[in-house]
């Protein structure tokens, strides 16, 4: 129906079908004050949840290809699997593991590491982890921080990367690695000899970070020097453009709670959401989110249909939602009043997986920066 | 161009109790069905091939195709038989007008006749009598009589169902209107006008409403031009003395002006339609360009402005096309509203960073002698900064203000409890004006 050059940014059957068993199963197994009281505990991660997701499900396997045992899906369908895990804010591994490796993973030359990898994810019995900075933006420069040597047909690492998501529950890692000079991708076991890995307390708990520090760690080539920059860019920009639509699930989930509130509390006799103050903001805010809507649906389509237009519409969608999402979280815990500054409420999960995702892959004066250098608008000399 | 005061008050039904209208257009409603399971794409594409064969669009004027187009059935299909439809499904009307503009056609003129398409003909169809149908269907679908809007008045805006404009019966003969209609566009040009009059003011304001089709030449219709803050006029201030109307041309009942009104403004956001735009093709893109070609005028500060206003505006255009594809799929959904209030704020962002750029230039203006102009903004390129920055101050007050629009949002899609009223219940004429 839409001209030529603007995808689809409607649902398809497809997309539908997939929200909604995967909104059931998280409706059954994902309440929110499991998440909350998980916090409390050493396991940052439901793995039970995680490997009906990715397991059972098969939604670690979407953007793998049937050859390697995935569903053979796309950008689309992860997009809407992420607006699904946003809304619950799940303490799941997916954004590391069948977002960013995955897509890092795909974007390496066909060989016996890599193609192994992919079926262990295809099949949700590994995890995996890119091992950059979560908060690295598609185009920055590849990370100098582990330095590698070759050995035989292997490579052995040495250095650290902060920052990582999933870093110390991946089974596998995705390594940015400087070797004589050049940028390679390697692959390590997440039980490699010499590779410490330690998880650090996290704005987000629900979606913890860590460090990795390599001392000597054995790893296998995944991509050279005339791939590596390459495939982490690719990795960088699907994780940044389907973060996006994270985000607006984050978004409709904070806004669906702040109205359902705004019905039941009354205050000076009335309903708090007969009041225009609230009413307008909130209306601001479902319209805001239309509008994410759009632009998360532009970048998964973009993606998709690997359309020239991808770069920009990445930019664009990151830079749009993540703000969309950070102001429904703020606006959820103020309509709340007193009880939306509390822990027993979730309003704060929904500001720290807003905020985090903001934070991750790019924020949204950086991605702007990107679009200006894209589109050709140049900074003020 | 919108008609101020088309979505006001929008929160009562014509009884003042809170209603929940339908968000989706309702002359879907007038499809009957009993041509509609023989009609599908093929079918529409076989008459269209059949009326371009016999009345070539490249040859005749486009007054006189549309008028065969009209005969054909071809004009509104989910419009009844016989008013220029086929009472087929809406989702018909994208293969017509793409089979039309592949054999030659131009597009049917909205620009001509904006109201009278957007607003009038659902009306006429969905409430006007069958000798209303046949008598103003036709000539307003060619544009031969163009169509205007007498809602609006100086003391009612937003709160349209307080309007004072009088009509009395004499016996049971003709109707006398006295009163007077602001923010009318082209009620200079128009030969009708949707008329909304207060017939009973010991009722609820709501309740005393009646509708009429007006003949604009009728004796004692005067239009004045209304001058605006860019200077020029775009729309009309329009007073009616004594003015006849038969009734033959009220339309629905006496009293139950409101419901039918509700037709009329439901129309307007649906009447949007036709391809996306491009990227950049707005106001943003004349910014755009005055920074790519003017780097001495840069300044940080602008650059941070510019590049979120440019996000913003490309993702209200992909929520427009959104909009469109949900439309063209026969799923339309609510965010017409919210679109509304984007493009309004947006514009007036955009608008005013062009002057801010512009520095010393933005200092200027073009003229403010006051002429006629076309409705809404003027193309890009043709005024100074100085004009769109001014005329874009209408955009969140025309066609329902942003904060009438925030309240149907609140009120149709989000569900929130309504605001405490105090107007709905008592007589129109005991309230405080």
């Amino acid at each position: 129906m839409s001209e030529p050059g603007i995808p689809s940014l409607l649902y398809g059957e497809v997309e539908e079908d997939l929200r909604a068993t995967l909104r059931e199963l998280l409706r059954d197994r994902c309440a929110w004050h499991e998440v909350l009281a998980r916090i409390d505990t050493e396991e940052a991660y439901d793995e039970g949840l995680w490997k009906a997701v990715a397991a059972e499900l098969g939604l670690a396997g979407l953007l793998i290809p049937e050859e390697f045992g995935g569903a053979g899906a796309g950008p689309r369908e992860v997009a809407v699997a992420l607006e699904e895990l946003g809304r619950a804010v799940a303490p799941v591994p997916f954004l590391a593991s069948a977002v960013l490796a995955t897509s890092a993973l795909l974007a390496c030359p066909a060989g016996e590491a890599r193609d192994a990898a992919l079926r262990a994810l295809a099949d949700g019995t590994r995890t995996a982890t890119l091992a950059v900075t979560a908060s690295t933006w598609p185009g920055a420069s590849f990370p100098l921080s582990v330095t590698g040597a070759r050995d035989a047909d292997d490579l052995v690492l040495t250095g650290a990367v902060t920052g990582v998501l999933a870093a110390d529950r991946a089974e596998l890692l995705v390594v940015p690695v400087v070797v004589a000079g050049e940028p390679q991708l390697a692959l390590v076991a997440g039980d490699a000899a010499n590779l410490s890995r330690r998880a650090v307390t996290s704005l987000d708990a629900t979606r913890p970070v860590g460090e990795l520090t390599l001392d000597q760690v054995r790893g296998r080539v995944l991509a050279g020097p005339e791939h590596a920059e390459a495939a982490l860019g690719h990795a960088l920009r699907q994780g940044a453009a389907l973060s996006a639509s994270e985000q607006l699930g984050v978004a409709e989930q904070a806004l669906a709670e702040a109205v359902a509130y705004l019905k039941v509390r009354h205050q000076f006799g009335r309903p708090i959401g007969s009041f225009q103050a609230l009413r307008h903001r909130a209306a601001d805010l479902w319209s805001d989110i239309a509008a994410a809507r759009a632009a998360a649906r532009y970048a998964a389509a973009c993606l998709a249909e690997d359309s020239a237009d991808a770069p920009v519409a990445t930019a664009l969608a990151k830079a749009y939602c993540g703000d969309v999402a950070v102001r429904a979280a703020e606006e959820c815990v103020q309509m709340h009043g007193g009880i939306g500054f509390t822990w027993e409420h979730p309003a704060h999960l929904y500001l720290k997986r807003a905020m985090a995702s903001a934070l991750l892959l790019g924020t949204s004066d950086r991605h702007r920066a990107t679009l200006g250098t894209l589109v050709d608008l140049p900074p003020a000399i | 161009m919108r008609e101020r005061g088309d979505v006001s008050d929008t929160d009562s039904g014509p009884t003042g109790e809170p209603t929940d209208r339908p968000t989706r257009e309702p002359v879907r409603d007038l499809a009957d069905g009993s041509g509609a399971e023989a009609i599908d794409a093929a079918e529409i594409r076989r008459r269209v091939a059949e009326l371009v064969a016999a009345h070539d669009p490249t040859t005749m004027s486009s007054v006189e195709f549309l008028g065969h187009r009209f005969d054909a059935g071809l004009a509104w299909v989910h419009f009844p038989v016989g008013c220029g439809g086929l009472g087929a499904s809406r989702a018909l009307q994208q293969v017509i007008e793409s089979a039309l503009i592949a054999a030659g056609a131009k597009a049917a003129g909205g620009y001509r006749n904006p109201i009278g398409l957007g607003m009038g003909a659902p009306t006429i169809a969905a409430h006007g009598s069958a000798q209303l149908r046949a008598e103003l269907l036709r000539p307003l679908w060619t544009g031969e009589e163009i169509w205007c809007q007498l809602f609006s008045e100086p003391g009612a805006g937003s709160d349209l169902a307080g309007l004072a404009t009088r009509a009395v019966r004499e016996g049971d003969g003709d109707w006398i209107v006295n009163g007077q209609k602001v923010w009318t566009s082209l009620a200079h040009k128009a030969r009708w006008a949707m008329l909304l009059a207060r017939t009973d003011p010991d009722l609820p304001k709501h309740q005393g409403l009646t509708y009429f089709f007006l003949d604009m030449t009728s004796p004692g219709v005067e239009v004045r031009p209304l001058r605006q803050a860019t200077g020029q006029a775009e729309f009309n201030e329009v007073f009616l003395t004594d003015v006849r109307i038969p009734d033959t041309h009220r339309v629905g009942e006496v009293g139950q002006g409101w419901a039918v009104s509700n037709t009329t403004l439901m129309n307007e956001r649906v009447a949007i339609g036709g391809a996306a735009t491009a990227r950049e093709a707005d106001a943003i893109g004349a910014v755009a360009r005055m920074w790519r070609d003017r780097p001495e005028l840069r300044t940080p500060g602008l650059h941070d402005r510019l590049l979120r206003a440019w996000v913003e505006c490309e993702v209200a255009r992909l929520g427009n096309e959104r909009i469109r594809q949900q439309l063209a799929a026969g799923t339309p959904g609510p965010e017409g509203s919210a679109a509304k209030i984007a493009y309004a704020r947006l514009n007036q962002d955009v608008t005013r960073l062009w002057l801010e750029l512009a520095g010393e230039e933005g200092l200027g203006y073009d003229e403010w002698a006051m002429r006629r102009s076309e409705l809404g903004q003027a193309a890009l390129g043709a005024r100074v900064p100085g004009y769109y920055y001014l005329r874009a101050k209408g955009n969140s007050i025309e066609g329902g203000t942003s904060e009438v629009l925030r309240n149907v949002i609140a009120d149709r899609v989000l569900d929130l409890p309504r605001e405490p009223r105090t107007d709905t219940k008592v007589p129109w004429k005991e309230m405080p004006r």
